[in-house]
């Protein structure tokens, strides 16, 4: 007698050692591909996981197999027009290869890709940052969530295919292949009334038209009525349940004196800063505020990829900080932060004057402000007099930094604090 | 509305099981009924069903290892399942509508995502199709035991789990990774290997490790040195004969490993026998299974059970299992298993029912028999070598347009030798049955020689068949895992039909020897 069991209800990650397993082996490949995805990222994008491709050599599991050569008899279905001795070319070595690599996934054959979750993306983030565990769980743990409509993707599972969405695509892909044709063929068309009213059926002009016209016929019958490309799928992200907003201003220091690295370790601090954020509060807004001699509020693209050259003027990132504050984030409406990233230059008789600003206007409307030096070698007078601000207000914070492992302790100083964690 | 009423009193003439797409456990287990009853009346012997609904993420995990229902844990089971899970969320690739472990009872996996019609079919096919090959293929009773692999498989998962809390888990993934290097040729391909029980496995298990560790000393002893002049004139080698079990050979042999690497060999070589034969029946095994839902799902239709939509679906199903790309198809990936199988059970059954002339000629026995027998028969004593090479017709040579390639290393283009007409039908036969020889397509390689009294080193020996050369990229690679193993130089010969050596490898290279003869690579 058959026996009929419902296995849905056990467990469903049999596979979970596994899969750690494999990235633990290839734990270095993963991490390149983790740090490259960071520096592309957006700051605020660490709602997904990441795309991990890894040298197909070097998951290769050997064994003893027979190379080409020798001698070989094959059997092969579906003979269309070969008769026996006829000889077949061998296609070309390099072109066999490079045919069979263009395929539409978009891989090669020699790396093998995958996606690893949201938590295993952070997880190999925070490895870099030295974060203590009991604070890379907080971070990457998801309190309660809510689904949440996120518009469409390109992929996605079938199941989630907006058909409606996938359609009009389709449709409009159809419209706008076909029209460059049709008008085309509307053209000769004509032509060939016209040509009728003067030439005989059967000559060479008429022929000629009729030929060119049935061949926009077919190549608009060609057109897929459903291509890969107009799919789309519905996206659901899911969404935190959190209360209040906030506003965290990125203050960046972008002379000539910041390198690629330095806005490297920057961008990373900025980040881990963003995460603390988010785990805290529902809405988030980021003023991106970058300076040299002058300050200006940009894009996070050109926050941190465009180059500057020029002295420094720190203070003027600090007043363009200000003034926002005051005309678009009211302190008694935002939780407000502050993080500013440099290289410690500054112009001497400015740095006093930096002072006076957080001292005086910013210090008192912000919950935090930490301010990282990236700079190996002595300070300068920027640190002398924010170290003097860390006196008296306890909610500043400073740090040194040479590698990305040091920016965790400007974050213990954010704990100590406790009020974090607590509101979470 | 006339035709609605009219359409509801035929449902009700007729009795379908099911009308929608929608299935319940309780039309599950009407379907499986009404198929057992059918089966039945085919003569089909099968074990016991156990029958489990899962999930697409479950069928992914019974995908990632190896169809295995439990398995040790390793990290390739992880990249399998990576690659699984990418394909289908991207959706590439749709999962397999069910899976089925040869086991007593059979456990079949079906996908809870599937229409009725899809549970139908897919019943037929693993449970009863499937299910009865198991029971009744020489090569599944003589080398696996049915009733005894999961509890041989808890047993395996538990007991490397235990290793690796002993000596840690990079050391046990070591010892795993060489062994799946070499894990084809773990099997023995004529012995029969004693029962596996668990219970006496486990009680013995403790009392082996001993045993295998004195006899291994027993085998390097260096003492006795009395009458070594005489033997050294005369060496024999060790093994007397060539083994071409590797694996088998290494754990008993191999003189430096703890008693438990041992136990992890003889598990992966355990786990390599059980496949061996599903390896050797694929087109049969498929072909069965294909061949017996095709047939039970249109004796349903006959009776009246399904209905018109039903049988739609089914077939559209059934022609995309049986689909075969051409050679030059850019989804051509070899020959669809499926289709062959397919096409050769059914035409046994045409050739006894409604033979040709030509049937006669090639097929005298089959003609005119019964054909419930004549396929019961095929089923049992055949593997797909064989099983080609007795039952392949002409007229599916002509259905499949196979046609047969000569590639030639010293040729500068392929020459077609075959296609499908009167003077090839044999050859094409022939051809493609040694296609399927398993033993054909893997690099015959066995252990040769042993020096006992040297370096310790092994020499293993590759018979080279038809001048096909080793992939060299792996090979250094296998080279190194066997030397891991085995703690001593390792050689291997790669040796022509006529005994003389072509080329000769070496893990560690030779420059990091301080004896041993160098012979150049050719």
């Amino acid at each position: 007698m058959s026996q009929i069991i419902d296995r849905r209800p056990n467990s469903r990650n049999k596979s979970a050692v596994n899969r750690r397993r494999f990235l633990n082996r290839f734990k270095k490949q993963v991490r390149k591909s983790v740090n490259d995805a960071i520096s592309k990222r957006s700051i605020a994008d660490f709602e997904h996981g990441e795309k991990i491709n890894i040298p197909s050599k070097d998951i290769n599991e050997p064994t003893f197999r027979h190379g080409d050569g020798g001698i070989r008899n094959i059997i092969l279905p579906g003979n269309k027009n070969y008769s026996r001795g006829d000889r077949i070319k061998l296609p070309e070595k390099d072109a066999g290869e490079a045919g069979s690599q263009a395929s539409d996934s978009g891989e090669g054959e020699d790396s093998f890709s995958f996606e690893i979750s949201r938590e295993e993306f952070l997880d190999i983030f925070f490895d870099d940052l030295a974060l203590p565990n009991l604070v890379k769980k907080q971070l990457a743990q998801t309190t309660s969530f809510t689904m949440v409509r996120a518009g469409f993707t390109s992929d996605g599972v079938p199941t989630n295919l907006n058909v409606v969405r996938t359609f009009r695509n389709a449709l409009a892909r159809r419209i706008s292949m076909r029209s460059p044709s049709e008008s085309k063929l509307k053209k000769l068309e004509r032509e060939l009334e016209n040509i009728k009213l003067t030439r005989s059926n059967d000559s060479t002009e008429v022929k000629e038209l009729e030929e060119k016209i049935n061949k926009l016929k077919s190549k608009i019958k060609k057109i897929p009525f459903i291509d890969p490309f107009d799919l789309r799928y519905n996206r659901r992200v899911s969404q935190p349940s959190l209360s209040s907003k906030a506003v965290v201003f990125f203050l960046m220091d972008v002379s000539g004196s910041m390198d690629e690295a330095k806005k490297d370790i920057a961008k990373r601090f900025f980040i881990l800063l963003y995460l603390f954020l988010t785990r805290t509060y529902q809405t988030i807004d980021i003023v991106f505020i970058r300076h040299h001699t002058s300050a200006k509020e940009v894009n996070e693209q050109e926050f941190f990829y465009s180059r500057e050259t020029g002295g420094t003027v720190v203070s003027s990132a600090l007043e363009l900080m200000n003034e926002a504050i005051v005309s678009r984030y009211p302190a008694n409406e935002w939780n407000i932060y502050g993080a500013q990233a440099s290289d410690g230059d500054n112009w001497n008789n400015d740095s006093p004057h930096c002072k006076e600003i957080l001292m005086n206007y910013i210090m008192p409307k912000v919950q935090y402000f930490a301010y990282i030096e990236i700079m190996p070698r002595h300070h300068q007078s920027l640190w002398e007099e924010y170290e003097q601000i860390k006196t008296v207000f306890s909610n500043f914070a400073m740090q040194n930094i040479n590698t990305a492992k040091d920016i965790y302790p400007v974050f213990r100083e954010l704990f100590k604090k406790q009020h974090l964690i607590e509101t979470t | 509305m006339d035709t609605e009423t009219e359409h509801k009193k035929s449902k009700k003439k007729h009795k379908y099981i099911s009308t929608g797409s929608e299935w319940t456990f309780d039309i599950l287990e009407k379907y499986d009924h009404a198929i057992k009853e059918i089966a039945k009346e085919y003569r089909l012997d099968t074990y016991p069903n156990q029958i489990e609904i899962i999930a697409a993420e479950q069928m992914m995990d019974a995908y990632s290892s190896v169809g295995m229902p439990l398995g040790y844990s390793h990290w390739s089971f992880g990249k399998q399942f990576l690659n699984v899970e990418k394909h289908y969320k991207r959706g590439h690739m749709g999962l397999a509508y069910e899976l089925v472990i040869n086991s007593d009872p059979c456990i079949a996996y079906l996908m809870e995502e599937n229409t009725a019609t899809m549970q139908a079919l897919v019943l037929a096919h693993a449970c009863y199709g499937h299910n009865s090959f198991f029971k009744g293929n020489y090569l599944f009773r003589a080398w696996t035991n049915a009733d005894s692999i999961i509890d041989y498989l808890v047993f395996a998962k538990n007991y490397i789990a235990k290793c690796e809390e002993r000596y840690g888990i990079d050391k046990v993934e070591e010892v795993l990774d060489a062994c799946h290097a070499i894990k084809n040729y773990g099997v023995d391909r004529y012995r029969r290997p004693p029962k596996l029980s668990v219970s006496e496995e486990a009680a013995r298990q403790t009392s082996r490790e001993e045993y295998l560790q004195s006899q291994v000393n027993d085998l390097w002893r260096t003492l006795p040195s009395r009458e070594t002049k005489e033997q050294a004139q005369t060496t024999e080698r060790f093994p007397s004969e060539p083994e071409e079990n590797i694996l088998y050979f290494f754990e008993k042999n191999a003189p430096l490993l703890e008693p438990w690497e041992r136990e992890v060999i003889r598990i992966v070589r355990k786990i390599s026998q059980y496949f061996y034969p599903q390896m050797q029946t694929k087109v049969m095994n498929e072909g069965w299974a294909t061949f017996w839902h095709y047939t039970i799902i249109n004796t349903l239709y006959e009776r009246g059970l399904v209905n018109n939509a039903f049988m739609v679906e089914f077939l559209h199903n059934h022609t995309n299992v049986i689909y075969q790309a051409a050679f030059d198809d850019p989804n051509y990936s070899g020959i669809n298993p499926y289709t062959l199988g397919f096409g050769i059970f059914q035409d046994i059954r045409r050739i006894c029912e409604n033979p040709t002339e030509e049937d006669r000629k090639w097929f005298p026995d089959l003609v005119n028999t019964d054909w419930i027998s004549a396929v019961d028969f095929a089923m049992r004593n055949y593997k797909d070598e064989s099983f080609i090479a007795q039952y392949l017709s002409p007229k599916v040579i002509r259905d499949l347009k196979l046609f047969a390639v000569l590639s030639d290393q010293d040729k500068p283009d392929l020459e077609i030798t075959h296609i499908h007409n009167e003077e090839s039908y044999q050859d094409i036969r022939d051809l493609l049955s040694q296609q399927y020889n398993l033993s054909m397509n893997e690099p015959n390689i066995q252990v040769y020689n042993v020096d006992k009294r040297g370096d310790r080193s092994i020499t293993l020996r590759h018979i080279q068949r038809n001048n096909r050369p080793l992939e060299q990229k792996d090979l250094q690679e296998v080279m190194k895992h066997l030397y891991k193993l085995w703690g001593f130089t390792v050689k291997l010969e790669t040796v022509n039909d006529q005994g003389t050596v072509l080329a000769t490898y070496y893990c560690p290279t030779p420059e990091k020897q301080t004896t041993g003869v160098i012979i150049s690579d050719s």
